[in-house]
């Protein structure tokens, strides 16, 4: 891992702009990490121009003069891989904030290095090959239990592999050898890995299993698929963060990895102190357990953020090369887009649309295209979902990041300010947001839920649709002018949204709905549907069936935990109500 | 210390200078003018080649033969425990006559970025009295909460009724203000002081004034003064501190002055591409630490040119505060004070600091259903225009009858009324029981039947 003292050069600083520094007399390529002023920030290497080298860097370049030194200490920006990740906070060149609280306060100051992993830390190997097994690149030698996660500890991508010599379980640090194969090459438990180039695989597959989030409108019409991509664009205050951090929390994702770019302070604390204490409904354990985060806030230097979606992205790689399912929410896109531009700037390139480099789209799908379900080289199956927020500037959806996404990506969640305002959550709009995953998941709700959820989902649809479309004539004409079976599919409508789309992120029993349970309350709203209809054939009219009372109870199952005799309650007692109308 | 006189160039509020030994990156810069005076500027650009320095005064006087020192530091604010009680300029100098800060430290203005493992959760409710911001958009201490407004509104009385009656209940301490003005009229500053005079805020106040005719460029560094200073106050003294920044646009406009004299490529209606960035290195100055004392808690104010809230400084203000609240031409012209509309307005931080143990168990969903019924008999006005009230639904009428209710009596307070979180939620619920019980879908029955009228009543009688 190690490279030699010949590769590493000197050089001096001749400009400082903000982050962007320029040195001349430095022997470098791109990419290369670089160690810059008396101070030693760090830096990479962005551009190179005759012989001036131009860097960004990672630290406040405050009062650093022209003529101190630059070293180039050729290579590429890393990040450490193995046991140790989970339940860590990163900044975004993956040094951990609490060794950085330790080494420096409450502050975050400069000049001050601190690796990803703890190289003391012993960790216990439990080989699972043996010696005179061949291995190849990506095989897995053996497990280290993390935390509730058992941590595969793999053969590097890159290596030749062999006929393993030596491999004993035993205490180790992740610089320890844990095997030895038989041309000597030593194995390692930490892997350093470029964070710019994409963790190989075998082979990529067609997402067909949805991940579950247990958010019903997710689920219930615009599922994503694991391995899948999606976008989150909205205004400010529409509901990104809580629906990122819902699929943090809820997910049927494996490991999850959020990456807080360019947004708050408090958000990521927020995680921080929520996670221990919420259990994984599936393990039962501190969702912490299974998360890693990367926190570089707005405040935080914007060459580090423009690197922290890279890091969590290779993380997440990493332990879907393990064969886990990993999700991966960043938050927010738009603000790494700008760190871009703001670089781009700096070394005034040519702009392209609103100021934004002319590689923004290629970086965009460059990203995403590292999510994936995949055969791995080891054989195993694993996925990389990745969840993306936008925040476009004054909620204008036709801005180049926004556009640039969704070209890209397979589901669309539009969050929309006019449903935040009147405080229905998630504010995403049923008519706009789509999911392209929909034909390929059919097959598993047929298979997992029922074989009546997809044409429940349709039905659902229609009806939503149905109810924009009369809305424009109630615009017009008031509602006491539809006719009868129309004023009935307002109020199923209504139902729809108020029962079944909204969803309390900050109800204890609300927050996670059970595909079971989706698919329960979605059937009783079509249930009392039914009944209206037959009802109003035989000369019921609207008001009679809008008035039935039991069918306001419904909403009460959202808030109930054992929520089966309640509904079966309301239902009878839904029925009975219609009977008593024929009668009368 | 070495003076050049090598002044190539002298560009809007930067100065460009040639052949100077190494300069350091921010580093603060003195300009001697010819007949004396000092004026102070900051480098924005170094190389060996040439420097370029943002001047926070005007360049005025400023020419070829004026003499530039470089100080070799950054920018720094010496504080005190005796600044509390003291009105400085926008630049840091006492204006009020008295002695120079004694300072027991100098701190660099642009403060480093708060760890996020060394963040405590907000959770403090902190009573202001308005129902609008108690009941529905909830302040926490620790908090960053704007007031969007527009020009000739009221914030600034919003403004001053948070500072005299913010309370958190049950605590004694009292906040510690620090209020930094930028480019707002000498009348307005007089209006806040004397306000903070009579009710006695003064004297736990830090005052900066940055003033309409003081130097646009001073404003890039009052309110970097005015944080450092509460973080001084709040991690160090272990005070609550409110900040109060006003105008906020008119630091943004100066942000823009200075983009376009560097002639940068400008972003959404010429304001520089970094706006976010150097925005939240201010807004994100707000917060509770780990094992200290204090809190920072901000309410910057800033006025929407056009009235328009997609405008890039109130939307890159919304992106980075927990929240906003938003005062309403249409709810003032309507005679209705404290004008705020609820609708666009919001806290992020609310469900921290609200709930059982904090305010009441029925906060949250009670507030969710003022909302959503408040929404709702909002947008029948538009069609009650249209169709005229005999065309809408008894059902639609109720809520329409309630969205007037709601402004008249819940909304509308007076600018010395003080109410309690309980008066508040009381208050949401005689609102909400003019609805039919079956309406209040947001609200569960254990809710409804502990705090409803109804049952209340049959409970008492
Ligand atoms: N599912 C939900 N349930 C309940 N409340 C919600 C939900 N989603 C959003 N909210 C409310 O909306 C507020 C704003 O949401 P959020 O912080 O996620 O917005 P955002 O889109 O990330 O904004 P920004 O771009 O400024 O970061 C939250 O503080 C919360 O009060
Ligand atoms: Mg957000």
């Amino acid at each position: 891992m190690k490279k030699g003292k010949e590769n590493e050069a000197q050089g001096a600083l001749k400009r400082i702009s903000g982050p962007v520094v320029t040195a001349v007399g430095l022997n470098a390529h791109m990419y290369d990490v670089v160690k810059v002023g008396n101070e030693e920030l760090m830096g990479e290497v962005i551009k190179i121009q005759g012989e001036n080298v131009i860097i960004q860097v990672y630290e406040d370049t405050a009062g650093i003069r022209p003529g101190e030194p630059v070293t180039n200490t050729g290579l590429s920006l890393a990040v450490e891989l193995g046991p140790g990740l989970l339940t860590s906070i990163y900044d975004g060149i993956q040094r951990p904030l609490e060794v950085l609280v330790n080494k420096m306060g409450n502050f975050i100051e400069r000049g001050v290095s601190a690796p990803g992993l703890s190289h003391e830390k012993k960790w216990e190997f439990v080989p699972t090959m043996k010696v005179g097994d061949v291995v190849k690149a990506g095989d897995i030698l053996g497990t280290v239990q993390e935390t509730n996660i058992v941590h595969k500890v793999m053969v590097p991508p890159r290596s030749k592999g062999g006929k393993i010599k030596k491999i004993a379980a035993g205490s180790f640090t992740v610089d320890e050898t844990v095997c030895v194969l038989e041309d000597g090459t030593e194995i390692v438990m930490l892997q350093r890995w470029p964070v710019r180039v994409p963790r190989p695989v075998k082979q990529k597959l067609n997402p067909d299993i949805p991940l579950i989030t247990g958010q019903r409108i997710l689920d219930g019409l615009f599922p994503i698929a694991k391995g899948g991509t999606a976008a989150i664009p909205g205004p400010f205050g529409s509901g990104k963060t809580v629906t990122q951090q819902q699929l943090a929390k809820w997910s049927d994702a494996e490991i999850v990895v959020y990456i807080g770019c360019g947004e708050r302070g408090n958000e990521m604390t927020e995680v921080l102190t929520e996670f221990p204490d919420l259990e994984d409904p599936k393990t039962g354990r501190p969702l912490m357990e299974r998360t890693v985060l990367i926190a570089n806030t707005s405040n935080m230097p914007v060459a580090a953020r423009e690197a922290s979606v890279y890091t969590g992205i290779t993380i997440a790689e990493y332990f879907r090369d393990m064969g886990y399912d990993v999700s991966l929410m960043a938050d927010s896109t738009s603000r790494w887009a700008e760190a871009m531009r703001e670089i781009s700037s700096r070394l005034e390139e040519m702009p392209g649309e609103e100021g934004y480099p002319a590689y923004l789209a290629a970086r965009l799908s460059e990203f995403y295209e590292r999510a994936g379900r995949v055969i791995n080289l080891n054989e195993t199956g694993g996925s990389v979902s990745v969840i993306g927020a936008v925040s476009p500037p004054g909620g204008d959806f036709s801005e180049p990041v926004t556009q640039n996404t969704l070209r890209i990506v397979k589901v669309f969640w539009a969050l929309d300010a006019k449903l935040s305002q009147r405080r229905h959550f998630p504010a995403i709009n049923w008519l706009n947001s789509y999911s392209l995953y929909l034909d390929a998941l059919n097959e598993w709700y047929d298979r997992e839920v029922s074989p009546e959820w997809n044409p429940l989902r349709a039905w659902a649809m229609g009806v939503l649709q149905k109810e924009a479309e009369l809305q424009e004539i109630v615009q017009l004409v008031g509602s006491d002018a539809l006719p009868d079976e129309e004023q009935v599919t307002i109020e199923v409508a209504r139902m729809i949204r108020e029962i079944f789309l909204q969803q309390n992120a900050y109800d204890p029993v609300d927050t996670y709905c059970s595909m079971t349970k989706q698919y329960d309350m979605m059937k009783a709203i079509k249930h009392y549907a039914d009944l209206a209809r037959t009802a109003q054939t035989v000369g019921a009219t609207p008001q009679q069936v809008i008035s039935i009372k039991s069918k306001n109870e419904l909403v009460q199952i959202k808030f109930t935990k054992d929520y089966e005799p309640m509904l079966a309650k309301i239902q009878k007692d839904m029925e009975a109500e219609f009977d008593a109308m024929r009668a009368a | 210390m070495k003076e050049y006189r090598t002044v190539t160039q002298i560009a809007g509020p930067l100065v460009f200078v040639e052949k100077t030994e190494p300069v350091g990156y921010s580093e603060l810069v003195n300009i001697v003018t010819a007949d004396g005076t000092v004026k102070r500027g900051q480098v924005l650009d170094t190389s060996d080649e040439i420097v370029v320095i943002q001047v926070f005064e005007t360049t005025a006087g400023i020419g070829r033969d004026s003499g530039i020192r470089f100080t070799g530091e950054t920018i720094k604010m010496p504080v005190g425990k005796d600044m509390l009680g003291r009105i400085l300029s926008g630049g840091g100098k006492p204006i009020d006559g008295g002695p120079e800060i004694v300072p027991e430290k100098r701190l660099e203005i642009t403060g480093a970025a708060i760890n996020p493992y060394a963040r405590a959760s907000p959770a403090d409710f902190i009573q202001t009295g308005i129902s609008t911001i108690d009941g529905t958009n909830t302040l926490v201490r620790g908090q960053k909460l704007p007031i969007f407004s527009s020009s000739g509104l009221p914030h600034n009385d919003v403004a001053l009724q948070i500072a005299r009656q913010a309370k958190v209940p049950g605590s004694t301490e009292e906040f510690a203000v620090v209020f930094a003005a930028m480019g707002i009229t000498r009348e307005e500053a007089n209006y806040f002081m004397a306000d903070f005079e009579k009710t006695g805020a003064l004297e736990r106040a830090v005052v900066f004034l940055n003033l309409a005719d003081d130097p646009a460029v001073e404003r890039i560094i009052t309110p970097r003064l005015a944080l450092t200073t509460a973080e001084y106050l709040a991690f160090e003294l272990g005070y609550h501190v409110l900040v109060i920044l006003t105008d906020m646009t008119n630091y943004c406009e100066a942000l823009r002055q200075i983009g376009a004299a560097r002639e940068e490529v400008p972003g959404r209606r010429g304001y520089p591409g970094y706006m976010y960035t150097d925005l939240a290195s201010i807004y994100e100055r707000a917060g509770i630490i780990k094992g200290t004392k204090g809190s920072v808690t901000q309410i910057p104010i800033l006025t929407m040119p056009g009235d328009d809230i997609t405008h890039p400084i109130p939307d890159l203000t919304g992106y980075i505060t927990e929240g906003q609240i938003v005062v309403n031409r249409d709810l003032h012209r309507k005679g209705i004070y404290a004008p705020i509309n609820v609708l666009p307005s919001l806290s992020r931080l609310m469900n921290l600091g609200i709930g059982k143990g904090h305010t009441r168990e029925d906060h949250k969903k009670v507030s969710d259903q003022l909302y959503a019924a408040y929404a709702e008999g909002n947008d029948l006005r538009g069609l009650v225009a249209i169709v005229g009230k005999d065309a809408l639904s008894e059902r639609d009428r109720m809520f329409l009858e309630f969205a007037d209710l709601f402004e008249d009596r819940f909304v509308r307070q007076g600018l010395y009324e003080d109410r309690s979180i309980e008066e508040t939620l009381d208050l949401s619920w005689d609102l909400l029981s003019t609805l039919p019980e079956e309406q209040l879908v947001r609200i569960d029955r254990e809710l409804i039947q502990k705090y409803h009228p109804k049952y209340r009543k049959k409970a008492q009688g």
